[in-house]
């Protein structure tokens, strides 16, 4: 089957630094896109004409392109084109933080724009004052709507750092990659049980951050 | 009675849609005022005006002698003499039925959290809810939600009730139960002003009756004068379109 070759050498070790690495650029994203994502998504919210236009089409090109392309774009694109040196690492965080801040943005406006009129109205005529308002009242009910849907997005991310290999990053799918190339003689069939352990290093690196999502969804049905 | 609230000459614009006409009222403590008129009459802004949640464009509110506008610095104060229950529910619905009552006393008037929490059971007692004070505003019926609603408004001890048509989202069976509660109030004596479409209601609990439309107050008086003799037209008419004759 393969598992095999995972035995040889420290490769189990250099599998879960692959995964690590894709862990870290993942997490540092995740981290600077909900800050950068709030304040786009308050922004967004806040009825300025010019300022809302530019955000609206900078979350269309997210959507609209490939984070491959992002990727090639940021790494090759503009350290040629510009003659900056960015490590591939930093150009990996660049585009996932740039992706992460506009889909952040998003859920973040959405969720503000959940909350009814009423809410607002009746926490004023109660006597609170603004900032009362949104610490006790909108800002709680915010969160409650957006943490589930934000580890929807961490999880996206985490799977999609398979990419950065593209550029050079040796994460756990590229690590995997040349021990499979690595016991080519030897063992002719490993991909299966490499990619399988892959598959279940990923599961394992994702499950607990759904299982979170789902235990605080059931938490705040309420 | 000493007069608690006075409003003078106040208007109101939607664009070019006058909401609200130079109009002036006043309102003795203790008083029960009822307000009615066909929609969009402007009954239903005049009460968020004298919550400062609407902006104005002429006349002014007084409260006890403080004038109310949404510029004004001390507005939250203001409102805390100021009790309002809507017409869609608006409890808070990541808080319990508890934590909605003592919520706003707590944090705004920073009052004792033994008095405060032994006036919320006493009060939700009061409308029968007890068993309601660990649960959440989603896990009551529309008619349980008003109740809080209302108990909720009392929690600050306001000066001015204002009540914004409270039953017409709810389902018929439920608007008893809910305007039982105002009765109860109306009988303790309370300052309220009423906007309401339940006419038989209004004639048991109002003290004075006011019928407004496009934005002025086309005339007011006592319920039974009010209902029995009305003396403008449109008045009649408005009343008219209540009753059913064979």
């Amino acid at each position: 089957m393969g598992f095999e070759v995972l035995l040889k050498g420290n490769n189990i070790i250099r599998l879960l630094e692959g995964l690590a690495v894709a862990l870290k650029i993942s997490m540092i994203s995740v981290l600077i896109s909900i800050v950068l994502g709030t304040a786009c998504g308050v922004l967004m919210n806040m009825k300025i004409p010019v300022l809302k236009q530019l955000l609206r089409i900078y979350l269309e090109i997210v959507r609209i392109m490939p984070q491959m392309v992002l990727l090639f774009l940021v790494y090759f694109g503009a350290t040629k084109a510009m003659g900056i040196n960015l490590s591939a690492e930093t150009a990996s965080i660049i585009v996932f933080t740039f992706w992460g801040t506009a889909e952040m943005s998003d859920l973040v406006r959405g969720s503000l724009k959940a909350i009814p009129l009423i809410q607002y109205e009746s926490s004023l005529s109660l006597g609170l004052s603004r900032f009362q308002m949104y610490l006790y009242i909108i800002i709680p009910q915010i969160i409650r709507r957006m943490i589930p849907l934000s580890i929807n997005l961490i999880t996206r991310m985490i799977k999609t750092t398979s990419l950065v290999m593209m550029i050079g990053i040796v994460e756990v799918l590229k690590v995997g990659q040349q021990i499979i190339e690595a016991n080519r003689k030897t063992a002719p069939n490993a991909a299966f049980g490499v990619f399988l352990t892959i598959f279940i290093l990923y599961f394992i690196a994702c499950w607990p951050i759904s299982c979170l999502s789902k235990y605080l969804e059931k938490k705040w049905e309420n | 009675m000493e007069e608690i609230l006075r409003v003078n000459g106040l208007s109101k614009k939607y664009e070019d849609l006058t909401v609200l006409d130079q109009l002036s009222m006043s309102v003795r403590s203790g008083e029960v005022v009822v307000i009615v008129g066909p929609s969009g009459c402007g009954k239903s802004t005049l009460l968020r005006t004298l919550n400062a949640l609407e902006s104005i464009d002429g006349g002014e509110v007084v409260l006890e002698g403080e004038v109310i506008n949404p510029g004004n610095k001390n507005l939250s104060r203001v409102r805390e003499k100021v009790g309002m229950v809507f017409q869609s529910y608006e409890l808070f619905p990541h808080k319990t039925v508890f934590q909605n009552l003592t919520l706003a006393p707590l944090k705004v008037m920073k009052a004792d959290k033994k008095e405060t929490e032994k006036e919320a059971l006493a009060l939700l007692e009061r409308v029968g809810l007890s068993s309601k004070k660990n649960s959440y505003p989603r896990q009551l019926s529309g008619g349980q939600k008003q109740r809080v609603a209302i108990i909720r408004a009392l929690m600050m001890h306001p000066e001015l009730l204002l009540l914004d048509e409270i039953t017409a989202a709810l389902d018929p069976e439920m608007v008893k139960e809910v305007l039982d509660v105002v009765l109860s109030l109306a009988k303790e004596g309370r300052t309220m002003i009423i906007v309401t479409h339940e006419l038989q209601f209004a004639k048991a609990v109002a003290d004075r009756m006011i019928f407004i439309d496009g934005g002025r107050i086309i005339e007011e008086g006592p319920p039974k004068e009010f209902f029995e003799h009305p003396r403008t037209d449109r008045l009649k008419k408005f009343l008219h379109s209540f009753s059913y004759e064979e």
